[in-house]
């Protein structure tokens, strides 16, 4: 077993780990980034990036092959012919279901940051402070106040254009300039301030798409490309952003096809000493030996590494000296929405393609008002012309009718609603010792569902859609009941919990693990509650956050 | 992640009412495909079926972005077994209607004849998909209209000399003025 020794180890290279590697590695740290699949290199390994819908044999959509090949990304959109390789194999890493969950995962450098969302909004006091206040699960140890200067400092590196809409539930950030809405989208936003007096809002998306060139990236040609990779460095990910700028220092050594099976543990120290790697090529195991441990493998495979950690001192692995560590799974629900179509307009067009919609944040539960359940939901939507695929009057057959089609339609608007999950220490993840994958490791379990609390929203989310449309003048209003089954929303979060008790958490405040200090995990497990906003940003600010704490501690000799 | 937007964009095609074979991308295809032949005269077939439907006007047809073996790739590729067999029977069943209608055979009909026939047969498959109960098999005609909107609208033709394509924008106006008779993006 060989052995070598850097001062951290990143476990990911995503969102989150891509940060903390940035991060360490600016503040002189020697680091070691491993990551269990291939290498992506920027730009160069964007294979699909230039292809146009006629480059692909199937233009885009699915093959009975691609269905077999991947019995669970087949569940919803991400299956699809233009970017398979940023998906793992579901046969290589297969995991159990005690109930339904949907988890689509990017096993490559990068992770999910190529294919992310890039929808970015902070969190606001209130969404710290909801736990105590509803007296559920445990308090977040951290507020606003506290995450603010991170947020501020992430935002101004990854680039998030938005708009300062000055809205206190959904506090505005160092934004680039945002991107605009549609007239429609105009109109609507003008018509829902107005019916709900102000206390509704319809507001550009903030995204992590750069609308002027920043960092040294050209930025967004609004080609709406960007779960391909984007040669122009127009949304954050990995690979445009964090990685050169780890890379630039000198001090980040990255290790692809790494699978992290084991965090070492000092129990005479209390202190991890390094991780155990399986090369996932050669099946070789090898020893890497650090000062500072950073965990960002995505929450679930964060979960499963801590609890395969550490077996000799607590049998369910590090961090199962709390009650928490596997529970409290948590995604957003998604899958209800609306659309109606929009009389007019019909001297108006659209110029580029937008990967951006409008965003509808939270109006639940707000200034004292009580539904029959807590929490909120906000709305991601659009209202564009159509294309090609409009309905035809009159004739259906011949060349008027291919005219007819050649001209744009009419417009419609629609949104989906993104609703919070509750934490419930039935939602876990556990440890399937039944079932190994190619690499012999006992896989994952997943026991989670909707409760109560979602299960009513949803009918708010539903309900509210509608009336919104069709009081903001959509005709046609239709309402559809999506599927809200977990991991749909690929925001897991929640299963190794920040608190301030370490018998109710597996994480302080500050991200570390109570039982070993020098562990950071600052991926979505850490999540004490969902809020119903897109997470990442989120996941940004914390990982800043830990690595500048994690690098004072260990010049004081904490560590 | 992603194209959530695309999604919704494609609820709004639902909802427009012309179903577009979006659905058959994402929940169509289930399992078991079979192997399915495609002859020459099929695919020449099929193009003209499809240039009936999307014929060359001031600009190119189905048949010039090559449909017919669009539609070979995605039955063969795509569709569950018992959608192929209704698509490679339905070829036959065409025929067997034209004669009908006209008696003659659909490629030995004039243009005129093969408009008006298939004008009559997308009212019956319209009619069918109305009516039709959620698990009785999609009409062949059905499959064969949308695979020749996507195929033309979707290929490098269709794009960029039928409707407009500007492969990189480098902005977005969300409001510009727009003068009937310009095309329409081939994506949005």
């Amino acid at each position: 077993m060989a052995e070598q020794q850097y001062d951290a180890i990143v476990v990911g290279s995503g969102i989150s780990g891509g940060w903390a590697a940035k991060e360490l590695t600016e503040k002189g740290l020697k680091v070691l980034m491993l990551e269990r699949g291939r290498n992506i290199e920027h730009i160069k390994d964007y294979v699909n990036a230039d292809k146009e819908s006629w480059d692909f044999p199937h233009r885009g959509g699915r093959t009975q092959q691609m269905i077999e090949d991947y019995p669970v990304l087949k569940r919803d959109y991400p299956l699809n012919e233009t970017n398979l390789d940023y998906w793992c194999s579901d046969k290589d890493h297969p995991y159990t279901e005690t109930k339904r969950f949907d988890w689509f995962r990017g096993y490559h450098v990068g992770g999910r940051s190529l294919m992310w969302g890039r929808q970015s909004y902070r969190w606001a006091d209130m969404d710290f402070e909801a736990n105590a206040k509803d007296g559920i699960a445990v308090d977040w140890p951290v507020r606003y106040k506290d995450i603010e200067p991170w947020y501020d400092y992430v935002e101004k590196f990854a680039g998030i254009s938005g708009n300062r809409d000055g809205i206190d539930l959904l506090p505005d950030g160092q934004f680039l300039p945002p991107m605009d809405l549609t007239c429609v989208e105009k109109d609507v936003a003008a018509r829902i301030k107005e019916i709900y007096k102000g206390s509704r809002h319809l507001i550009i998306g903030r995204t992590a798409n750069i609308t002027v060139p920043h960092q040294g990236r050209p930025g967004c040609q609004f080609r709406n490309k960007c779960w391909l990779g984007c040669q122009f460095g127009g949304y954050f990910s990995t690979q445009s952003s964090t990685l050169p700028a780890a890379m630039a220092t000198g001090n980040l050594t990255l290790r692809p096809f790494s699978i992290v099976t084991e965090i070492k543990y000092d129990k005479d120290k209390k202190r991890a000493t390094g991780v155990i790697v399986l090369d996932a090529e050669t099946n070789k195991t090898i020893e890497y030996k650090a000062k500072i441990i950073f965990v960002n493998a995505s929450t679930l495979n964060s979960t499963w590494l801590l609890m395969n950690s550490a077996t000799d001192v607590w049998e369910g692995g590090l961090g199962s000296s709390s009650n928490a560590l596997g529970k409290n799974l948590m995604d957003h629900h998604l899958g209800n929405r609306a659309g109606g179509t929009i009389e007019g307009y019909e001297d108006k067009y659209t110029f580029g393609r937008r990967a951006n919609g409008f965003y509808i944040p939270r109006f639940r539960n707000i200034n004292g008002e009580k539904r029959d359940y807590i929490r909120g939901f906000g709305y991601q939507g659009g209202a564009n012309r159509a294309g090609w695929g409009h309905d035809v009057a009159e004739v259906s057959i011949g060349g008027k009718y291919k005219d007819a089609l050649t001209e744009p339609g009419g417009w419609s608007i629609g949104m989906m609603g993104f609703g919070e999950m509750l934490p419930d220490e039935t939602n876990k993840v556990t440890l399937d010792k039944t079932k190994k994958d190619k690499w012999g490791l006992n896989v994952l379990n997943i026991d989670c569902e909707l409760k109560d609390n979602e299960i009513k929203m949803r009918k708010d989310i539903l309900e509210d859609a509608k009336e919104m449309l069709e009081r903001a003048g959509a005709k046609n209003v239709q309402g559809f009941e999506g599927d809200g089954t977990p991991g749909r929303g690929i925001h897991e979060m929640g299963t190794a919990r920040m608190g301030r008790d370490p018998k109710t958490s597996v994480l302080n405040g500050n991200n570390q693990v109570w039982d070993a200090p020098n562990v950071f995990v600052t991926d979505g497990s850490f999540m004490t509650s969902a809020n119903c906003v897109n997470p990442s940003l989120t996941y940004m600010a914390f990982t800043a956050r830990a690595a500048e704490f994690a690098v004072s501690e260990l010049k004081k000799g904490n560590l | 992640m992603i194209n959530r937007r695309e999604a919704l964009s494609r609820v709004a095609i639902i909802m427009g009412g012309t179903v577009l074979g979006a659905e058959a991308f994402l929940t169509g295809c289930k399992t078991n495909t079979k192997g399915v032949t495609f002859s020459q005269a099929d695919i020449d077939f099929l193009n003209e079926v499809g240039e009936t439907i999307l014929p060359a006007t001031d600009t190119p047809g189905a048949k010039a972005a090559n449909v017919g073996a669009f539609m070979q790739t995605m039955v063969s590729d795509c569709y569950e077994a018992k959608d192929q067999e209704i698509f490679m029977k339905g070829m036959a069943e065409l025929n067997a209607a034209s004669k009908k209608h006209h008696n003659k055979t659909f490629m030995e009909s004039t243009p005129e004849e093969r408009t008006a026939f298939l004008t009559e047969l997308d009212k019956e498959a319209k009619e069918y998909q109305k009516n039709k109960k959620q698990e009785d098999p999609t009409h062949y005609f059905t499959m064969m209209k949308q695979m020749t909107l996507s195929g033309l609208f979707t290929s490098k033709i269709g794009a960029t000399e039928v409707l407009r394509y500007v492969a990189v924008p480098g902005k977005f106006e969300g409001c510009v003025p727009y003068t009937k008779g310009e095309k329409a993006w081939a994506t949005s």
